[in-house]
């Protein structure tokens, strides 16, 4: 199978626009709203969400950490390889606070299970809401749901989705494959 | 992804560069891990690591239990003194009977050299070594490199001298195998007597001169002498081994070294290899030692004890 294009560039772009609104009109303070993206694959979609709020919200600075997941999996000694954690980032007290967490694809909802509990451990949250830009709806093995959701992808289990960023925002993509081409 | 190349760590002889370089790199997560408010990660929650201590200690098995802790292992402690080793039981036999009651990991410190070893090709799980004898310490030495990483960054070219009891030291053998595979010059410094035969054969050059050896490191890592491993009169008196081989402030004024680096992987005699206000300076990073000792060994754990189930 080719690939397939889900959403194209100018698409993609519409989408952050909107996410952005959403997250907009249901926070219009942002001085208690903190941004976290889940590492590696939330980072991008979360430095353009806030990008995009930056332009709406002028003047008003907004939070953005990262978290990564790795020590909280719940797969550790279940695959043949062990996996290499990536860098957590959060400079600022998440202490009741309201949390937006970010991924790009919703899929199984082990690594937002994973999220939740990794946050935890920097404080009590008042409450944590999820965005994310692709949500694979019928993968779930986990009662997860999204709170902003960029576009709903309803595909087989071993087809593939990726987003693709390119640094300068120039060619970005979402795109579908399987794994056996 | 990536795993360690070896199932088992019981020396830096047998692991490679790539290694190092990725116990390193998870070190730094466990680092800020280990400076949150909440000190704990959940990953090793089933996992059960048996703490064998054949030997005293304090720093290195407390530093390794926090570890254990720190990943949510669950930790069983032993200790020779108090076991059915003094009844006659055999190594072989005493590590079986714990491992028979579901333990993953071993870590284990023995007074015999190549112990680890013995025990890796007759027991079937992964073996830490947290000692053995005079052959290796390996966690000691990826801590102190780790240390030396975090304060001088990139190794390669860096001169690195071990002052001391060379002949009975771990710390010395392991310090050298990791500093060379990273890329730097390890030099050894001390009394003849202390030096062991054929040290030149690693690629380690001796000098007997503490003043000129500090003239040419950029690290000085000061060792102990180990009188429980000597079983003759290495020195005269421990004034004299200190007048020579001591460090202290009016001798690294004389040298004129204001960046030097000093280490030390503890007990700390002090007046013996180092003077106190020496220790306490802005030269020594032996405390940070001690900090990174966690996240190194929290890392090495990590890496082996992911591993542990998917080979078995």
């Amino acid at each position: 199978m080719k690939d397939k294009t889900l959403l194209d560039h100018t698409a993609l772009n519409y989408t952050l626009h909107r996410l952005a609104y959403e997250v907009y009109e249901q926070h219009t303070d942002f001085s208690n709203l903190a941004f976290i993206s889940l590492q590696p694959r939330g980072i991008a979609l979360g430095k353009r969400i806030v990008a995009q709020l930056k332009t709406l919200v002028k003047g008003q600075d907004i939070q953005h950490g990262t978290l990564d997941v790795t020590f909280y999996r719940d797969d550790f000694r279940r695959r043949d390889e062990v996996l290499v954690p990536s860098s957590t980032d959060l400079d600022f007290s998440i202490e009741g606070k309201e949390v937006i967490l970010i991924d790009d694809v919703l899929f199984t909802g082990r690594t937002v299970r994973s999220g939740l509990d990794a946050l935890l451990d920097f404080g009590r949250p008042k409450h944590v809401e999820l965005l994310v830009l692709i949500d694979r709806r019928f993968s779930r093995e986990l009662p997860v749901q999204p709170d902003y959701t960029g576009k709903i992808v309803d595909v087989v289990r071993d087809e593939r989705v990726k987003v693709e960023w390119t640094e300068d925002d120039s060619n970005n993509r979402v795109i579908l494959f399987s794994d056996d081409q | 992804m990536s795993t360690l190349s070896t199932k088992h760590l019981l020396g830096i002889k047998n692991i490679t560069r790539e290694d190092i370089e990725q116990i390193f790199q998870t070190a730094d997560n466990f680092k800020e891990v280990i400076n949150r408010p909440i000190k704990k990660v959940p990953s090793l929650r089933d996992v059960t690591i048996a703490n064998i201590f054949f030997e005293n200690s304090t720093r290195t098995k407390l530093s390794f239990e926090l570890a254990e802790k720190r990943l949510s292992a669950d930790v069983v402690n032993f200790s020779a003194s108090s076991s059915s080793v003094k009844k006659g039981e055999t190594l072989v036999d005493t590590v079986n009977n714990i491992l028979a009651m579901k333990v993953d990991l071993v870590v284990m410190r023995h007074p015999n050299p190549g112990a680890c070893v013995h025990l890796a090709r007759h027991v079937d799980c992964s073996i830490v070594n947290a000692g053995d004898g005079a052959h290796e310490h390996p966690t000691q030495a990826l801590l102190d490199a780790y240390s030396l990483r975090e304060k001088l960054g990139d190794l390669k070219g860096r001169k690195i001298l071990i002052v001391g009891d060379i002949l009975h030291s771990r710390v010395a053998l392991s310090n050298i195998f990791c500093l060379q595979k990273l890329g730097a010059e390890v030099r050894v410094c001390g009394p003849a007597t202390l030096i062991p035969r054929h040290i030149e054969e690693l690629g380690v050059k001796v000098m007997l001169n503490l003043k000129e050896a500090l003239a040419w490191c950029d690290v000085a890592n000061m060792l102990r002498i180990q009188l429980e491993r000597q079983d003759i009169q290495y020195f005269p008196t421990l004034r004299e081994y200190s007048m020579q081989y001591g460090l202290n402030r009016a001798l690294l004024e004389e040298v004129g070294k204001k960046d030097l680096i000093i280490m030390h992987p503890g007990p700390i005699n002090r007046g013996v290899e180092i003077t106190s206000d020496l220790a306490d300076s802005d030269y020594s990073i032996i405390l940070d030692q001690v900090e990174n000792g966690v996240a190194v060994r929290m890392a090495v754990l990590y890496l082996l004890a992911g591993r542990a189930k998917s080979s078995s």
